[in-house]
């Protein structure tokens, strides 16, 4: 037992900010002060955010669960001859909120007070590559239960009761799920884990696979006992190289233990599970997909009927489903599912983690009970919109997702209610925007990324979606006329209906959403040729102020493309055909004469 | 079975059935594109799309089985407004260039653009400019004119199971190629020509010949004849409003001949030569421990095929040239010392159902003196346009006959054009060779029939005589993994490319997916070929009197010194990839 533990995050931007080192200063000083019994120092990886733009490495301290923030080499020995040695709290390095007091530990952040961890519960507080304290935390003792004292329907009915949907788009019950796979007669079934996660700036499954790997290993474990199958595979995008890496670590710690293997803990069951490492294409993310490059084969849905639990992976009955889910799978097993459906809203059980991102004070993940309203999670968690800018519109779900409008910002999060407005629960994505961002961009934005991902497989979507992407190009550089609109309302409504898989089905979701709460902007953008948020360079219109402009010559002598002409001392002229929008008059000008409209 | 309701009307289907199927019973077709029977269905085209009761979105009725109180809806608004949004987009990146297109008015998206009432500038956007594929002697892929509905993928892969072209890139990108787009003629494909037989639109056909053929006509110093195969004559009138099975034979002869052609003949006489030499050479073989099981050398696509794939096993290969290549190198000598001509002056061109010839014809080891035994091969459809383009009406032609005496053929060279032909037409010589009596029975079911690997042992002078006969490559990777493995005791194999043999092949005419997915077209042209045998007073080639006069008056006997010199070949193991 340590007195003491100290929490190095080694997260992507910790370590771009010289963790490694940081990391390192601790270890050296532990050991120069003899207290390498009393005071362990951890590598964490989860990204536990919080850390936002400081410059250092966020470090936690227990058992005081010190939050610091921005910590670099100099500071850990002060965190060690202060805090460890004196008891006495580097109160400037603290993490703040608002301006307010600073705050002692991490449970009482306001970032942290409104979010409830299950899925998350391990992820920054343990050594992934430590089976061992993974073990501590309850680890495995779920797979112990399941394995002695529940028959494999027992398993199935725990889940189904409660109330667990996949987590990963869809929303479709896992438990029934696996009961339609354990009810396909077959020599051979397979348990599989969706680990490509692709939606832009989600990467919830990432701090799960890199911060609690074993927990995914346990529940697929778990998942095979109950539909009868031995074996595994997780499919996990190439570009998660450190998540792969723990995973090979899981996995050979788990068989060591033989917790993975035959004769998993001595009850006679088989399981075991391998690695398929994605190529980059996000339509592998889609259930058949997936499975069709798992077989080695191109990537590229196939249709359904018949269903992976019927017939999945090599034509066998097979189970998908993503991250997120499995790692809600033991705790479900622990605590019952009594106390799982205790959170969440009637048809939404449990917590779901988002990734939150864009104009927002705190990004990173928030792992909160479904029915949790937008409003919390922008305000209180996220801290609100910085720079005294206005809400504008929630996106969810990423690209099969949709906006959500300041209007409904007292919409409880869950499946159904997000569904019902337009928008998905998708992977977890929320980006928040504010009065700055276009809507039309936006929309453009995610249908460029459907486009370029598109397997190309149907016609809706391979050729379809080009055209949207064309008619919204046409939108922003006012170009478009308002038949365009109405096309490409038909098209998204065409697409939606006639896609083969769920890319295809849902790529128009942003385009449809914002289109039913912005239209004003598009009708804006064709008929007044303007964008209201000022985002779409071609619409804007740079001029100078006649009564501010002095002469000075600066913004002719610093434009790119001499689109500036005037004599000195004379007010200058931009002449439009020739100006490219750069703005670097209006940077150059010391006299506010530049306007940009 | 299943009870289903098809726009109101009640509908019993197998479990199993798909949509498309049952409306079909039902007498309602679904149109489709990328739908191929047995080898692609993969909704990818979404022009089958279907209103289900209940159902989320629209459904691809060629993947979507029926279930017990289904209500089906095939004609919506919906589903029509759906459909033709689908032509629309694939129109609007499609080469358009439909007035010259090798399948004008008979292109299947022309065909559906027409029926839904189509815009073809509806949607105007970005377009795919890809550049045709050229590399080969055989084929050009235009994919300009690809809709991307995969079938010559499924053709290639599960029908052949070469496998040499597939999806590349994805998105609004992806196209049809092979491997790294590579070009076609660097790798292993075998000509066979069965993508372009499946393909719906104009983006996959033979590289033309026809003009060529026409300017050699019109040179005078020219001494120009032309050899058909047996199948071109139940295919071609197919191109001319015939129904599928029809023998044309007689019309053909005198369309060739106003095509102008000095001399029209038959390659069913050098299918009958083929016999001779091929059944003499098996003799030979299984009486002195020769190399066995042989296998059959006619179709140039399986030869291709066993260079790449298997050439540790090409001496199992008959070394007899092909018919159409016998019929070259015979009238470049034979032919050319009876009549006083100089072979240097004649040009031989060869009708087939088939393009891979157009690859035989470019081998070197196929010539004499320096010349090459063919020096055109024109495809059923291309023989098709050119009578069109000569405004020849072959509907109303009197039936003409092939000269002399390379026009003279048993019934037993017209049965090469159908899977087992050839052995059944071996069989027929090899039984009274040996036993030297009169067979009573002509007719070899065993190996008739369009089966894809069929097997029979027949008691020649004594002795059990094993056969084995394939047709697609499918089947004949099967009998050759037997080999492989040492499992295949066969004597005699006869192996063809294309499924069905060449009453299928890549040279016929072009039949729509409505068509394929609803008639077996190679049983229909096949039951032609054998009801003309049937009918026919010489059967056998050793009995047709052309045949016995050649050896008489050139080659002497079968297996000669100077046939071997004339009528056969060599084979040159091939790399599967090159540059």
């Amino acid at each position: 037992m340590y007195r003491a533990n100290i929490l190095v995050c080694c997260g992507a931007e910790c370590t771009a900010n010289n963790a490694i080192q940081v990391y390192n200063t601790f270890e050296e000083q532990i050991k120069a002060y003899k207290l390498e019994k009393d005071v362990k120092v951890l590598k964490t990886s989860e990204c536990l955010e919080l850390c936002g733009n400081n410059e250092g490495v966020v470090v936690i301290v227990y058992p005081e669960g010190a939050y610091y923030v921005g910590v670099k080499p100099e500071d850990a020995k002060e965190i060690v001859s202060q805090h460890i040695i004196k008891g006495k709290i580097v109160k400037r390095l603290l993490k703040k909120e608002k301006e307010e007091a600073e705050v002692k530990s991490i449970e009482e952040t306001n970032f942290f007070k409104k979010q409830k961890r299950v899925a998350l519960k391990n992820s920054g507080l343990i050594d992934p590559e430590n089976i061992d304290e993974y073990i501590a935390r309850d680890g495995y003792q779920a797979l112990g239960k399941v394995l002695t004292e529940m028959k494999p329907q027992d398993v199935i009915d725990l889940i189904k009761e409660s109330g667990l949907r996949g987590r990963g788009g869809g929303g479709f019950p896992t438990g029934l799920k696996w009961e339609f796979a354990k009810k396909s007669q077959s020599d051979k079934k397979y348990v599989c884990c969706n680990a490509d996660e692709g939606d832009p700036g989600a990467f919830m499954d990432r701090s799960v696979l890199e911060g609690d790997p074993h927990v995914l290993l346990e529940a697929m474990t778990i998942a095979a006992y109950s539909i009868g199958s031995d074996q595994g595979y997780i499919y996990v995008r190439a570009e998660y190289p450190v998540a792969v890496k723990r995973l090979n670590i899981a996995i050979e710690q788990s068989r060591k233990y033989g917790l993975l293997g035959k004769n998993i803990l001595n009850t006679g069951f088989n399981f075991d599970i391998d690695i398929r490492l994605g190529a980059g294409a996000f339509v592998c993310g889609e259930e058949t997909a997936l499975m069709t490059s798992i077989e080695g084969k191109r990537g590229e849905p196939r249709p359904r009927p018949p269903f992976p639990a019927v017939k999945g992976l090599f034509g066998k009955p097979t189970i998908l489903n993503n991250v997120e889910t499995y790692a809600n799978i033991p705790p479900i097993i622990l605590f019952g599912a009594k106390w799982f459906s205790s959170m969440g809203t009637e048809k939404s059980k449990g917590t779901k983690v988002f990734a939150l991102g864009g104009k927002i004070k705190n990004t990173g993940l928030v792992e909160i009970p479904m029915g949790t309203t937008l409003k919390d999670v922008i305000y209180d968690i996220g801290g609100g919109i910085p720079d005294g800018k206005k809400f504008k519109a929630a996106q969810t779900g990423g690209p099969s997702g949709g906006c959500i409008p300041a209007s409904l910002i007292d919409i409880k999060i869950d499946y159904d209610n997000l569904v019902s407005i337009g928008s998905m629960m998708g992977s977890g994505g929320l980006i928040v925007m504010d009065e700055d961002n276009c809507m039309v961009d936006i929309a453009k934005f995610f249908l460029e990324f459907t486009v370029d991902e598109s397997c190309g497989k149907c016609t809706p979507c391979r050729i379809g979606n080009k055209r949207m992407y064309e008619i919204l190009d046409k939108i922003t550089k006012g170009k478009a006329k308002m038949e365009d609109l109405d096309k490409l309302e038909e098209l998204a409504l065409y697409i939606k209906e006639n896609s083969l898989c769920g890319l295809g089905q849902t790529a128009p979701n942003p385009i449809l959403s914002t289109l039913r709460y912005f239209k004003d902007e598009y009708i804006a953008h064709i008929k007044e040729k303007r964008c209201p948020a000022g985002v779409c360079k071609q619409l804007l219109r740079y001029t100078i102020l006649e009564d501010k402009c002095i002469g000075c010559t600066r913004c002719a002598r610093n434009c790119p493309t001499n689109a500036i002409s005037g004599e000195v001392k004379k007010p200058h002229f931009i002449d439009q055909e020739k100006c490219i929008k750069c703005g670097v008059c209006m940077k150059e000008c010391k006299f506010q004469a530049i306007e940009r409209k | 079975m299943i009870n289903l309701k098809i726009n109101n009307i009640p509908v019993q289907a197998e479990e199993g059935t798909t949509i498309l199927e049952a409306a079909r019973s039902a007498g309602i077709r679904i149109p489709t594109l990328c739908y191929l029977k047995e080898i692609n269905a993969i909704g990818a085209c979404r022009i089958c799309v279907v209103e289900v009761k209940g159902a989320r979105s629209l459904v691809a009725s060629c993947v979507y089985p029926v279930s017990e109180g289904m209500e089906v809806f095939t004609n919506t608004e919906k589903v029509q407004n759906s459909r033709k949004m689908t032509l629309e987009l694939i129109l609007s990146d499609h080469n358009k260039d439909c007035l010259s297109c090798i399948r004008n008015n008979k292109c299947e998206l022309q065909k559906l653009s027409g029926e839904y009432d189509c815009k073809s500038s509806k949607f105007i956007g970005a377009t795919n400019n890809h550049l045709p594929d050229n590399s080969t002697d055989y084929l050009i892929r235009d994919n300009s004119k690809c809709i991307l509905c995969r079938r010559c993928v499924a053709a290639c892969t599960k029908r052949q199971e070469v496998s040499v072209i597939g999806a590349n890139d994805r998105g609004f990108d992806t196209h049809i190629g092979s491997a790294f787009d590579m070009e076609l003629k660097n790798v292993p494909c075998v000509a066979c020509g069965q993508c372009i037989t499946v393909c719906p639109t104009g983006a996959l056909t033979e590289k033309d010949e026809t003009y060529k053929v026409e300017r050699a006509i019109a040179d005078g110093t020219k001494h120009v004849v032309v050899g058909v195969a047996p199948s071109v004559r139940v295919g071609l009138g197919e191109e001319f409003g015939y129904s599928i099975g029809s023998n044309v034979e007689g019309e053909m002869i005198t369309a060739l001949r106003m095509l102008g052609f000095d001399m029209v003949f038959d390659v069913n006489f050098t299918a009958d030569l083929t016999i001779m030499e091929e059944g003499h050479e098996f003799l030979d073989r299984l009486n002195n421990g020769g190399k066995l099981p042989m296998i059959t050398s006619c179709s140039p696509g399986w030869v291709k095929y066993i260079e790449h794939y298997y050439p540790q096993y090409l001496d199992h290969l008959s070394s007899c040239k092909s018919p159409m290549s016998m019929y070259g190198a015979v009238s470049k000598t034979y032919y050319a010392e009876k009549f006083g001509l100089d072979p240097k002056s004649i040009y031989t061109v060869a009708v087939m159902p088939c393009t891979a010839k157009k690859f035989e014809r470019t081998r070197t080891e196929l010539s004499g003196g320096g010349l090459p035994d063919i020096d055109a091969v024109l495809t059923v459809r291309e023989l098709a346009r050119l009578i069109k383009r000569k405004g020849i009406m072959l509907n109303n032609l009197a039936k003409g006959e092939f000269d002399a005496p390379m026009g003279i053929a048993s019934s037993a060279g017209l049965i090469f054009g159908a899977t087992g032909g050839v052995m059944e037409a071996a069989l027929r010589t090899l039984a009274e060779v040996v036993d030297k009596k009169e067979l009573e029975h002509l007719d070899f079911n065993e190996v008739r029939g369009v089966k894809g690997i069929k097997e029979a042992t027949y008691n020649l002078g004594g002795t059990d005589v094993k056969v084995a006969v394939a047709s697609g490559l499918n089947n004949a990777k099967v009998l050759m993994e037997k080999i492989k493995n040492g499992e295949a005791d066969y004597h005699f194999i006869e192996i063809m490319c294309c499924p069905g043999g060449c009453v299928n092949g890549g040279g016929m005419p072009v039949q729509s997916a409505d068509v394929l997915n609803n008639m077996d077209i190679r049983a229909e042209r096949a039951k032609a070929i054998y009801s003309a045998d049937s009918q026919t007073k010489i059967r056998k080639s050793h009995e047709n009197p052309a045949i016995k006069e050649i050896y008489k008056e050139y080659f002497e006997k079968p297996n000669s010194h100077k046939a071997h010199n004339i009528l056969h070949t060599t084979y040159t193991k091939r790399e599967k990839y090159t540059k």
